[in-house]
C-alpha cells in the first residue's frame, strides 16, 4: 500500500511527513502530536467531541483521513487560548459552569467559536441548533447554551475593542 | 480500517483511469459516509480515488430557469448560497438540515446521491424537482437514477459530476427525522410545475421513490383530496424506529402539511 506526501499546518506549525493512507487527523492529533486535547467519543461521527477547526470552521477530526487535508490549516482546542489568556468562550464555559465532566468541553467550545464565526449574535434556538453534532451527557445543555451565548458577545466584545 | 492505495486525481479522465486500473476501487468525495463505513470495515476499498482537488466541480450557478450545482459542492455550500437562497429557498432550508454543522461542512451533494442512503435527503428533493444528472459519460433522469438501498444506476467507473435543476413555481420539503440520527424516518417533498405536482419520498422504503398516486391527484387540482394511503405497506419499511403502517400515515401527514406550506 502506497504512503502519502502531506503538507498540514497544526497550531501554527506546519508538518511535512510521509504517511500512511488509513491514518485518521484524530489519531494523528491525538498519538503523534500528543494534542489529546481533542477527545474520541463516539468514533462514528455523531457525539462532537473530535471536533477540530478547518479553515477556522468546525470539523469531526474522526472521520477525516488526514490525506484528505493536505495543504490545510487545522486548530485544536490546545491552541485557542491567546497569549497565555483563555479564549472569550473558554472563559464563558468556565464562568457559566457549561461543564461537568468536561470530555464533551473541547468539542463544544470549538463548536461554539465555529458558530459566531458566521453567526456574531446567535439566539437560544440558533444555539441549540448548531451544536446538533455535540453530545453532552452530563449538563443536560443548559449552560452550555448560556456559556455559547455569553461566549458569542464577549468574543463580539474583543473583537470592536 | 484497513490501509489502502490513496490517489489524487487532477481530473475526471485520469480518476477514471485509475478506477478502472484497480482491484475494487472507491471514489471519496468528502467521506462522511465512506470513511465511517470503512472504519467499521464495512467496506475495505484496495484504492480509494480523492476526487475532491478536481476543479470545476464545486460550482453552484443559475442559467435560463436552471440551477446547475457541481457534485464536489458540499451540503453547507449549498445551504448558504445566496443565488439558491432567492430561487430556491426550501432547497437551502433542506441542504441546512442535512446530519449536523460540522458534516455539511465536508459532505458532499454529489456524494450523497452516490451512495443512495434510503432515508437521505436530497434524493426526495432531486426526484420531486425536474432534474437531469450528469456523469462523466451521460445524462441520467433523476427517476432513473436510484435503483435500490445503496444502489444506483451508475455504472462501476462512472462518476457523478453535476446535477441540473429546472426551477419550479414552488418547492418544498417536511421530514420527520429520528431524534437521534436525524435521518428521514419520512421526508417529503413537493415540486410544482406550473399544473404538474411532484411528489416523492425519502426513508420510507428501501429506496426514495415518487409517490406517483398523490402526484397525479394534485396534478389534477392541488386543493382536492389526495388518496391516502397509497402506497402499500408492503413496500415500505418496518423497523424499531417505525412500523410500516406509522410509515404510511407520515407519508399523508407529511404531504398535507406541504400542501398546506403551499397555499
Amino acid at each position: 500500500m502506497n504512503k502519502v506526501s502531506i503538507k498540514i499546518t497544526i497550531n501554527n506549525k506546519t508538518y511535512e511527513k510521509e504517511i500512511k493512507p488509513n491514518l485518521l487527523l484524530v489519531d494523528f492529533l491525538r498519538e503523534e502530536l500528543s494534542l489529546t486535547g481533542t477527545h474520541i467519543g463516539c468514533d462514528t461521527s455523531q457525539c462532537g467531541a473530535c471536533m477540530v477547526l478547518l479553515n477556522g470552521y468546525a470539523i469531526k477530526s474522526c472521520s477525516i483521513l488526514l490525506a484528505q487535508l493536505n495543504d490545510q490549516e487545522i486548530t485544536t482546542i490546545e491552541n485557542i487560548e491567546q497569549d497565555g489568556q483563555l479564549h472569550p468562550m473558554q472563559e464563558a464555559f468556565r464562568n457559566n459552569h457549561g461543564l461537568q465532566c468536561g470530555f464533551c468541553t473541547p468539542g463544544m467550545i470549538i463548536s461554539a467559536i465555529s458558530l459566531v464565526k458566521e453567526n456574531k449574535n446567535p439566539t437560544e434556538h440558533e444555539i441549540r441548533k448548531h451544536i446538533e453534532g455535540n453530545f453532552c451527557r452530563c449538563t443536560g445543555y443548559e449552560n452550555i447554551v448560556k456559556s455559547i451565548s455569553d461566549g458569542a458577545s464577549k468574543m463580539y466584545e474583543k473583537e470592536n475593542n | 480500517m484497513y490501509t489502502f492505495n490513496y490517489h489524487v486525481p487532477k481530473n475526471v479522465n485520469e480518476a477514471i483511469t485509475i478506477f478502472k486500473d484497480s482491484e475494487e476501487p472507491k471514489y471519496l468525495a468528502g467521506g462522511m459516509t465512506l470513511v465511517a463505513s470503512m472504519k467499521q470495515r464495512l467496506i475495505s476499498p484496495t484504492d480509494v480515488i480523492d476526487i475532491k482537488k478536481i476543479k470545476n466541480l464545486d460550482n453552484i450557478e443559475i442559467n435560463n430557469n436552471i440551477l446547475k450545482i457541481g457534485a464536489l459542492c458540499t451540503h453547507d455550500q449549498i445551504a448558504k448560497d445566496s443565488n439558491v437562497l432567492k430561487a430556491l429557498e426550501n432547497f437551502s432550508f433542506l441542504a441546512n438540515g442535512i446530519g449536523d454543522p460540522a458534516v455539511r461542512k465536508i459532505g458532499t451533494i454529489g456524494g450523497s446521491l452516490s451512495n443512495s442512503d434510503p432515508a437521505a435527503d436530497w434524493p426526495a428533493a432531486v426526484l420531486a424537482l425536474k432534474t437531469n444528472i450528469f456523469t462523466n459519460n451521460r445524462t441520467i433522469k433523476n427517476e432513473d437514477f436510484f435503483t435500490g438501498m445503496f444502489e444506483t444506476c451508475l455504472e462501476e467507473n462512472e462518476l457523478l459530476t453535476s446535477v441540473e435543476i429546472e426551477l419550479p413555481d414552488f418547492f418544498n420539503y417536511i421530514k420527520f427525522p429520528n431524534p437521534a440520527s436525524k435521518y428521514a424516518v419520512v421526508g417529503v417533498s413537493i415540486a410544482i410545475y406550473e399544473k404538474e405536482v411532484r411528489v416523492s419520498v425519502t426513508g420510507a422504503s428501501h429506496t426514495p421513490f415518487m409517490a406517483k398516486e398523490i402526484s397525479e391527484a394534485l396534478s389534477s387540482n392541488i386543493n382536492s383530496d389526495f388518496p391516502k394511503k397509497s402506497v402499500p405497506m408492503d413496500d415500505l419499511n418496518n423497523d424499531i424506529h417505525a412500523s410500516a403502517e406509522y410509515r404510511q400515515n407520515l407519508i399523508d401527514v407529511l404531504t398535507k402539511q406541504l400542501i398546506n406550506s403551499y397555499s
